[in-house]
């Protein structure tokens, strides 16, 4: 039905309907669900983003590995106990992205959006916009379909794998689907969708992977945190009539040439950046493994 | 242009940290378990490549335990599986071993039995929690277990082929994939259907004298 970005727009503006609507259409053509099932399998993975998203706020999550945990209630509590420089609201955000990345780093469950390293942004995205805008859970779901829509055209002419194309791919794809889902639940047009996703890619464009100790902790949940608020800044530039000179399309695929361009040493082997510290060497070789 | 439904983007729902250590590992080890004669006593699980590097960090021992209990991707008592076994009286143990030319994440699973000989698969997570089963038993292999899959053996001779792919018309059901391998006059035969392979089906087609080994495997579409 839609490959691209661009194919996707036309499909919107033809039959009238919002990203979402195509995207839960096409779903349909390529299962044997009913429209009420798929919505309610996406209600299920809500549910499942709504906890993860919650439980590190008022409780210390520690990793397997012990080398991470607390991070969520840190930051939620400062939010509530002082004035942050980036507001109330952002920090709240950046709370509950940390929450689900911890949760994930605990052996909890989480929803792989697109990936389970970059599982934070998208649940944070849209359980924020719920609070700000007052959205029933039937909007979260549609706004989650538009997400998906986006996630999907970058899986299929770039790549979501952060051993492929490095962090851009997990938190970069996964900012890109919130800022769409963020748009449209704020009643903007298809086009302002895309251009919010294209934002979020660009302004993370060649972010490298290098988990310390190849373990999805840090500064995995650190880019989970910075990744919401890169969605809600994208949402809010393409939503007050800024427009993306390169196309979506184009973005991505800038994207995909980026990563390819990456050493490997900053594709999620562990070999390069901050994996590749003293600190991490040292942090790593006295971790319980 | 491989086509993607919406729950592969906005999915799976998995117990963490990561889809290929952990939601991939659980896979492996439930596949396994399923090719496997039941009844084992104790695992030996051959860790390879990133897998015998990080497996503790990313919770993969438990994972790959919480696979050959049975339990899924999402099932919370992943991160206690290792006791769970316990309490079933399973012996579990982890080697890091070099399997040679494998993918990264590649694990070798040996059942052992008190009746009978060991029986291993060996399996490799390459991404997003997609699987490939690559040998069972020394039997070279390829499938992934998202379509439902069939493994039989039998002793090779004229027209098993069609007698089995007429069971499968017969019961309206579409061949995905099927391919067969010889080690001298026994066949083994991966066969993966479109749709799900029905209790009648399976009666039918494990009630043939031919075959000497057959298992069926449905996935749990989420």
């Amino acid at each position: 039905m839609f490959n691209k970005g661009s194919e996707l727009l036309n499909l919107c503006n033809e039959k009238n309907k919002k990203i979402s609507e195509i995207v839960l259409l096409k779903e349909q053509s390529f299962s044997d669900l009913t429209i009420e099932e798929i919505r309610e399998k996406m209600m299920d993975a809500l549910d499942v983003m709504k906890e993860s998203a919650n439980a590190a706020l008022n409780q210390k999550i520690v990793s397997v590995s012990g080398m991470t945990g607390g991070d969520s209630k840190k930051v939620e509590d400062y939010r509530k106990n002082n004035k942050p420089l980036s507001g109330v609201f952002i920090n709240s955000a950046m709370a509950k992205a940390l929450s689900t990345s911890e949760v994930n780093a605990s052996m909890g469950r989480i929803v792989a959006a697109p990936t389970a390293g970059a599982s934070g942004i998208l649940p944070s995205a849209i359980l924020s916009a719920k609070e700000k805008l007052d959205l029933s859970d039937e909007e979260l779901v549609n706004g989650l379909f538009t997400a998906s829509g986006i996630g999907e055209i970058v899986a299929k002419n770039a790549t979501i794998s952060g051993a492929e194309g490095g962090c851009q791919a997990e938190c970069g794809v996964a900012a890109a689907m919130a800022a769409g889902a963020l748009v449209e639940m704020s009643g903007g047009t298809p086009e302002q969708a895309l251009d919010a996703a294209s934002f979020a890619l660009i302004n993370v464009m060649g972010l490298v992977c290098d988990p310390v100790g190849g373990l999805v902790e840090y500064p995995c949940a650190l880019r989970n945190a910075s990744g919401v608020v890169n969605a809600f800044t994208s949402a809010d530039l393409a939503l007050a009539g800024v427009k993306s000179l390169v196309p979506f399309d184009e973005v991505v695929e800038a994207m995909y040439r980026v990563g390819k361009a990456l050493p490997e040493t900053l594709r999620e082997t562990a070999l390069g950046g901050l994996a590749a510290t003293p600190t991490a060497r040292r942090v790593t070789g006295n971790s319980p493994q | 242009m491989k086509d993607f439904s919406t729950f592969d983007i906005l999915g799976p729902i998995m117990i963490g940290p990561s889809s290929s250590h952990t939601a991939g590992a659980v896979k492996l080890g439930k596949i396994a378990m399923e090719i496997s004669n039941g009844n084992f006593y104790k695992v030996e699980f051959y860790l390879h490549g990133s897998f015998a590097k990080t497996y503790k960090g990313h919770g993969t021992d438990k994972a790959l335990v919480a696979g050959i209990l049975g339990f899924e991707p999402s099932d919370d008592r992943i991160r206690n599986s290792l006791n769970i076994a316990k309490n079933k009286n399973i012996d579990i143990k982890f080697i890091e071993k070099d399997l040679g030319y494998q993918h990264p994440n590649t694990v070798k699973i040996l059942f052992k039995y008190r009746d009978k000989k060991d029986f291993y698969v060996i399996g490799s997570s390459i991404g997003g929690g997609n699987i490939v089963i690559t040998d069972i038993n020394g039997d070279i292999v390829e499938f992934t277990g998202d379509l439902p899959t069939m493994i039989l053996k039998y002793k090779d001779k004229k027209g098993i082929i069609s007698k089995i792919s007429s069971i499968l018309s017969n019961n309206e059901l579409n061949i995905a994939t099927m391919k067969v391998t010889r080690d001298k006059d026994i066949a083994t035969m991966i066969c993966e259907t479109d749709s799900k392979l029905s209790k009648n089906i399976i009666d039918e087609i494990s009630n043939l004298s031919e075959i000497t080994y057959s298992r069926f495997m449905n996935p749990i579409r989420r």
